[in-house]
């Protein structure tokens, strides 16, 4: 099977530069600087590239939209990997942290950018650590820094790392929080191609997304649009978790067989238990009944089958699982980290969370339920960014597959109540 | 009395030299004093705040968006105990409730000795590895009460 992220991920020392150039590291670069920057944009837009974070957004075409020769223009890498599920990133910046400089290097020359920063999440102390010994290493070889291999091209590349907030993995939200303000949304547009960091064009890619680039420029756009599915192309990271015998972080080509994935390379369900449901995509992305295991992990199939390919977290529940206190526990996690600039998202959150909490008590009804999709009606596309949409993923998805599990709360209070 | 010792401001010059603008800086100076103190003190937001060119006021409302400063101080190690939903499914109430009980912190908070902060944190992207905690910078996964107790025990 292809690997293009992780062929070489558990090799000792990768992560020091040595070691990495000797697999054929930064080998791209010299290619890429034979084209001219536009060239390497439409290579990435053929290859089908699509953004790694969560929306899927074709990556070469997010470079085009840069505003037109405004400059100085930056580059952000969305190492804030945050989303429930999911722990790929951290695994590509510990273990392979000059892949993703390489890739930078490109997307830049690429852009047209001179500056860039890696923003990590404040617990990734120890992985910005050995970024930031990797860019030193990169700096040392005269792959950053001014006039890159004598291609005139120049790139400065700083870590930058959050402070715990969920929130600041949404691009707007994260480029806020690079200026030093609270991590609050943007409104869009202006988009950041056009107004981003410090007011200039700026381009941000998750990591994952970044790591496909030199791959693309080695091997060839073609080879990458060979793989997987008509509309989605390469492969993905799926971060395996919950109640699986061999969790962790597997790459698998875009159309792989989701039982494939959880029962071939996951090992199956613990204990050899039944599996009941899983998320597809990480905690933002309607979960799915055990029915819907032999859909393609794919954005396409995906998403006809009613959820989301998201940041490829794919979390795994078993028959013991009770939905509603899974999702009681994601509920609680949104109204923590919504950042309480809207109304919907910041009193919406909080409400589903005490509703949630009612049923799950044993003390919530028929109504409960009825006004948990109502308040989740009044938040989808409502709220001022995303997060709203993500808070109302497990609840509306968890109701309209596990009806049950709600009524089996609700019922233990109405023969009680017989009872007492 | 808040003071930047001389190390402090070499490196305070190095981070304000990354970013075009000095307010980048803003949470780079504020992990440095909570990594030093533990936490950061009203005189640390206006020695930060000087440094940057902020009010007071101003270096406050930042913090206090973010969960990992703290205005308070903490112990020596700051346990991050992940509840999110992969770690749930492996447990983690009953390991989180254990450490609470060892380290006499039911429910989270501080230890009487300075040694411990115990705190329930969401997702911190070791999803494979659950249930998870992360001591200071390092990350512990596949927790068992018996592996929790050793670590802790293992503490200087």
């Amino acid at each position: 099977m292809t690997q293009i992220l992780f062929k070489n991920i558990d090799m000792e020392g990768l992560n020091s530069i040595d070691v990495y150039e000797s697999q054929g590291g930064y080998k791209s670069l010299e290619k890429a600087f034979a084209k001219k920057p536009d060239e390497i944009i439409e290579m990435v837009k053929a290859s089908g590239l699509r953004g790694r974070g969560g929306a899927g957004f074709p990556a070469g075409l997010k470079w085009s939209f840069l505003a037109k020769d405004v400059f100085p223009r930056y580059l952000a890498c969305n190492a804030d990997e945050s989303e429930p599920g999911t722990c790929k990133d951290r695994e590509l910046l510990e273990k392979n942290p000059h892949l993703l400089i390489e890739g930078i290097i490109i997307t830049c020359y690429a852009c047209r950018i001179e500056t860039g920063y890696i923003y990590l999440r404040g617990e990734f102390q120890h992985a910005s650590d050995l970024m930031d010994r990797a860019i030193e290493e990169a700096y040392a070889k005269g792959y950053l820094g001014k006039n890159i291999m004598g291609s005139g091209s120049n790139l400065d590349l700083y870590t930058h790392l959050g402070a715990g907030a969920y929130i600041c993995g949404e691009e707007s939200a994260l480029l806020n929080s690079l200026e030093g303000m609270r991590g609050e949304p943007r409104l869009k547009p202006p988009f950041p191609a056009v107004e981003g960091l410090y007011g200039k064009p700026t381009v941000i890619n998750n990591v994952e997304t970044l790591c496909v680039v030199p791959w693309i420029i080695n091997e060839g756009p073609e080879k990458h649009a060979a793989l997987g599915t008509e509309k989605s192309k390469g492969t993905k990271l799926v971060s395996v978790s919950g109640h699986v015998k061999k969790p962790g972080n597997y790459e698998v080509v875009m159309g792989t067989p989701i039982r494939e994935i959880i029962y071939d390379m996951a090992g199956g369900i613990r204990n050899d238990n039944e599996l009941k449901a899983y998320i597809p995509g990480g905690s933002s992305t309607p979960m799915l009944p055990a029915s819907k295991v032999d859909v393609l992990y794919d954005y396409e199939s995906i998403q006809a089958a009613g959820s989301m390919l998201g940041s490829g977290a794919l979390i795994v529940m078993d028959h013991t699982v009770n939905v509603v206190e899974a999702t009681l526990r994601l509920t609680y996690f949104y109204m923590h980290e919504s950042c309480g600039k809207c109304t919907p998202c910041r009193e919406g959150t909080r409400w589903m969370w005490q509703l949630l909490n009612q049923l799950q008590n044993g003390t919530g009804t028929n109504e409960h339920v009825d006004k948990l999709l109502d308040i989740s009606d009044n938040m989808s596309f409502k709220c001022f960014c995303p997060l709203g949409d993500a808070a109302v993923a497990p609840i509306v998805s968890g109701i309209q597959h596990f009806r049950s599990d709600y009524d089996e709360l609700i019922k233990k209070l109405t023969t009680d109540t017989v009872a007492g | 009395m808040f003071m930047f010792t001389q190390e402090d401001e070499k490196k305070i010059d190095k981070i304000v030299k990354k970013y075009p603008f000095k307010q980048s800086a803003l949470l780079p100076l504020l992990t440095l004093v909570q990594r030093r103190d533990g936490y950061v003190s009203p005189e640390a937001m206006r020695a930060i705040g000087g440094k940057l060119e902020l009010s007071p006021g101003y270096v406050q409302s930042v913090m206090s968006f973010y969960t990992m400063y703290h205005s308070e101080p903490t112990g020596k190690y700051i346990i991050l105990f992940c509840h999110n939903i992969s770690c749930q499914l492996n447990g983690a109430d009953d390991l989180f409730a254990h450490t609470g009980e060892k380290l006499g912190v039911k429910g989270g908070g501080t230890t009487e000795d300075k040694k411990f902060t115990l705190h329930k944190e969401e997702c911190l992207a070791a999803c494979c590895g659950a249930p998870m905690m992360r001591i200071n910078d390092t990350f512990y996964e596949n927790l068992t009460k018996e592996k929790i107790d050793k670590i802790l025990d293992s503490l200087p």
